[in-house]
């Protein structure tokens, strides 16, 4: 096999791991780190320029390219972040030298899981993949092991595998049901095959099917009422864990799920799973609008606030149709950039501050300006303000759902607004007031969060056509 | 197919349900691995009688994997864990045995329903192997639901993935990466399971997992 673009994302990683699990010393080791996901994102790039051809167990198209791009851009500037972060924790003894070895090492099995998750063309290879990132997070989540890492990693563990669980049981079931079609073997569950071929299958075994998968995958995404593990696993581990947590692994798990609504969309007999993924959407939106006014936990907080986004995207896609798919599509895109932003800035508030306790943190804009106003500034992205990114795609969903069903529009507005104003009480007393926590100064480094805040803010002023037609394009794939 | 065939791995498939109802009450960890080994042998003889009327040898090698991982070295391991954790005394329940035997009946009435209804056209042998899988996925389910020890969780859990090898296997022709990977993922997962036990136990000197909901970030 020749080395091509689809190759490298798959194998740097790979031997990034191995690399990494036997290398000692933590600057080899963090700039190692830094180096692969560079080329990571070198190879993901060149995917634009070339692609193989779709076999069984791969594929590229312009979906899942789309993916993971951004997937191992934010994987490189989080590992840029992590060998700041990670430092520190060396330096104040929160984690010991081999902690570390095995925190790296994971970090690029968690991008090749994420990675192959994404490429994989093959749905019983997929949810390896997605097990195998979550086994991955569940032990970086319990790496500080105090009471608290432990609860929340033993809290993911079990929802996470359940929801692993439910999702093989979809799988399998459209497998049972591709089989009286596409005939027994391996072509039953390639996703192309499938999905050319969907129109035959047996409507009702799909239904069934996709109700598992929408739980399993669901418990992933974090949708409300399956979210229990989300603002824990968030809090506990190490902060760029968290930042690709809630900037990528949402995603991906989204991604799977929308790979078997394509699926369930070229049956006309099954059912419409636009309604269920509204439903669960709006639910999540509005239930962790209300959670984010009573956080003491800063981690937990900005937690809350992508279950509440992840609402969104879920909603949008649920919506279809090439306006809501772009709407969706972009704000996936700048949610996953500026919720990184903002975990960048907060691990390095925590670690100045030495603690995630909101009531511990105020004038953070007087004692540390540059690191008070970069959060500030991804708070208020976050919260869907004007001129930043994210207020264009929300407009956007808001205006063509206004269009076609304006009583979810209402819903949809409603939780927006008590989300904004939930996000902002809390940036008031961190960010601005009496200045509480110390003054040391921060060695942080702020070049990943910079970049991710000024693409989210060149999204808000001015699209470049050229992305405006690709995610038209990508949008028009998800029909 | 001729008719032993079906009439023998139906037996199986019960069986296994049964095995999962009797999980559901046990009020002892000893007790309760040694139903769970029961379980995990009644799969690897279904496993195997469907490699036979399959005539798909590969499924063998999933027989073999869950008669010597799940029905012997994992009871063995936890079997272990528990006496070096001293934690063999009984084991609470949230909800009292009655209502979980009546909650566990309704789930496999729920299964039998949607999925005989859903299925009526497959060919009945992968029809009921279904059924009686989704029966075991959910009582696996209730059982995580209904502990309090993490062992007891743990073992839940292990029985559900249980149910869905019974699926996997069912479904005839499924390919050989699937059936790895879930062997390969309980292993992973027991090792992690494994870490986990013995943390909790470094730190908290328990294995009940409501001390745990004592740390929970926001009852600071």
């Amino acid at each position: 096999m020749s080395f091509d673009g689809l190759t490298g994302v798959l194998l740097v990683p790979a031997v990034a791991a191995a690399l990494l699990a036997l290398l000692p010393g933590y600057r080899v080791t963090a700039r190692l780190n830094v180096l692969a996901t560079t080329l990571t994102l070198i190879c993901a790039l060149s995917l634009f320029f070339g692609r193989p051809q779709p076999g069984n167990y791969l594929l590229v198209d312009d979906l899942n390219g789309t993916f993971v791009v951004l997937t191992t851009f934010v994987g490189f500037t989080t590992s840029v972040f992590s060998a700041s972060y990670i430092g520190h924790e060396l330096e104040i003894g929160r984690l010991t030298p081999p902690f570390v070895r095995f925190y790296h090492a994971m970090y690029q099995v968690l991008m090749f899981a994420m990675n192959l998750a994404l490429v994989a063309n093959n749905i019983g290879l997929m949810w390896v993949a997605i097990e195998l990132a979550t086994l991955t997070t569940v032990l970086m989540v319990g790496i500080y092991r105090t009471h608290e890492a432990l609860e929340a990693a033993w809290k993911y563990f079990i929802l996470g595998s359940v929801g692993i669980a439910l999702a093989l049981f979809g799988t399998i079931l459209v497998y049972m049901a591709a089989k009286p079609v596409i005939g027994e073997g391996l072509g039953a569950m390639v996703w192309t095959v499938l999905v050319a071929r969907a129109g035959s299958f047996d409507p009702a075994l799909l239904d069934l099917a996709f109700v598992f998968l929408l739980l399993g995958y669901g418990t992933k995404v974090g949708l409300a009422p399956l979210h229990a593990w989300l603002p824990d696993a968030h809090a506990e581990g190490p902060t760029p864990i968290s930042a690709v947590l809630s900037g990528l692994l949402l995603n991906v798990a989204l991604y799977a799920l929308l790979r078997f609504k394509m699926l369930l969309a070229a049956n006309a007999a099954a059912l419409a799973p636009g309604p269920l993924m509204v439903t669960l959407g709006l639910l999540s939106l509005v239930f962790a609008a209300f959670m984010l006014y009573r956080r003491r936990d800063i981690k937990r907080l900005f937690a809350y606030s992508s279950i509440e986004h992840m609402g969104i995207i879920t909603f949008a896609f649920g919506m279809g149709g090439p306006l809501a798919n772009f709407a969706g599509l972009l704000h996936m895109t700048m949610h996953s950039l500026t919720k990184s932003a903002i975990f960048f800035a907060v691990g390095h508030v925590a670690q100045v501050n030495g603690t995630q306790r909101i009531a511990d943190m105020g004038g953070l804009t007087e004692t540390h300006p540059l690191l008070g106003w970069s959060l500030t500034v991804g708070v208020v992205a976050i919260a869907g303000l004007p001129p930043l990114g994210i207020f264009t795609s929300e407009f956007l969903v808001v205006s063509s759902t206004f269009a076609r069903q304006p009583w979810l529009a209402l819903i949809l507005v409603f939780g927006l607004v008590v989300g904004l104003a939930g996000l902002l009480l809390r940036l008031n007393s961190i960010a601005f007031g009496e200045p509480r926590g110390p003054r040391a100064k921060a060695k942080a480094s702020y070049v990943p969060m910079f970049a991710h805040l000024a693409l989210v803010l060149i999204a808000g002023i001015y699209m470049p056509p050229a992305l405006v037609a690709w995610f038209q394009n990508v949008a028009g794939l998800l029909g | 197919m001729s008719r032993i065939d079906f009439d023998v791995a139906h037996l199986l498939a019960g069986t296994l349900v049964l095995i999962s109802f009797l999980q559901l009450y046990q009020d002892r960890l000893y007790a309760l691995l040694n139903v769970y080994a029961a379980h995990a042998f009644t799969l690897a003889a279904s496993v195997a009688w469907q490699a036979f009327v399959q005539d798909a040898p590969h499924l063998y090698l999933t027989a073999a994997i869950a008669l010597v991982f799940k029905a012997v070295v994992i009871p063995v391991a936890l079997h272990r864990i528990i006496v070096r954790l001293g934690i063999h005394r009984e084991i609470e329940n949230v909800v009292g045995v009655g209502p979980t035997m009546l909650a566990g009946m309704g789930l496999v009435a729920l299964s039998m329903v949607v999925m005989l209804r859903i299925t009526h056209d497959a060919d009945p042998l992968a029809r009921e192997d279904l059924a009686f899988a989704l029966s075991v996925v959910l009582l696996g389910l209730l059982m995580m639901v209904t502990r309090r020890n993490a062992v007891g969780q743990v073992v839940g859990f292990m029985s559900l993935e249980n149910g869905l090898v019974l699926a996997a296997t069912g479904a005839k022709g499924m390919p050989l990466v699937v059936e790895i990977s879930i062997a390969f993922s309980i292993l992973i997962a027991f090792i992690v399971i494994g870490i986990f036990l013995f943390r909790i136990r470094e730190r908290f000197d328990t294995v009940d997992v409501q001390a745990l909901d004592r740390f929970r970030g926001e009852r600071r």
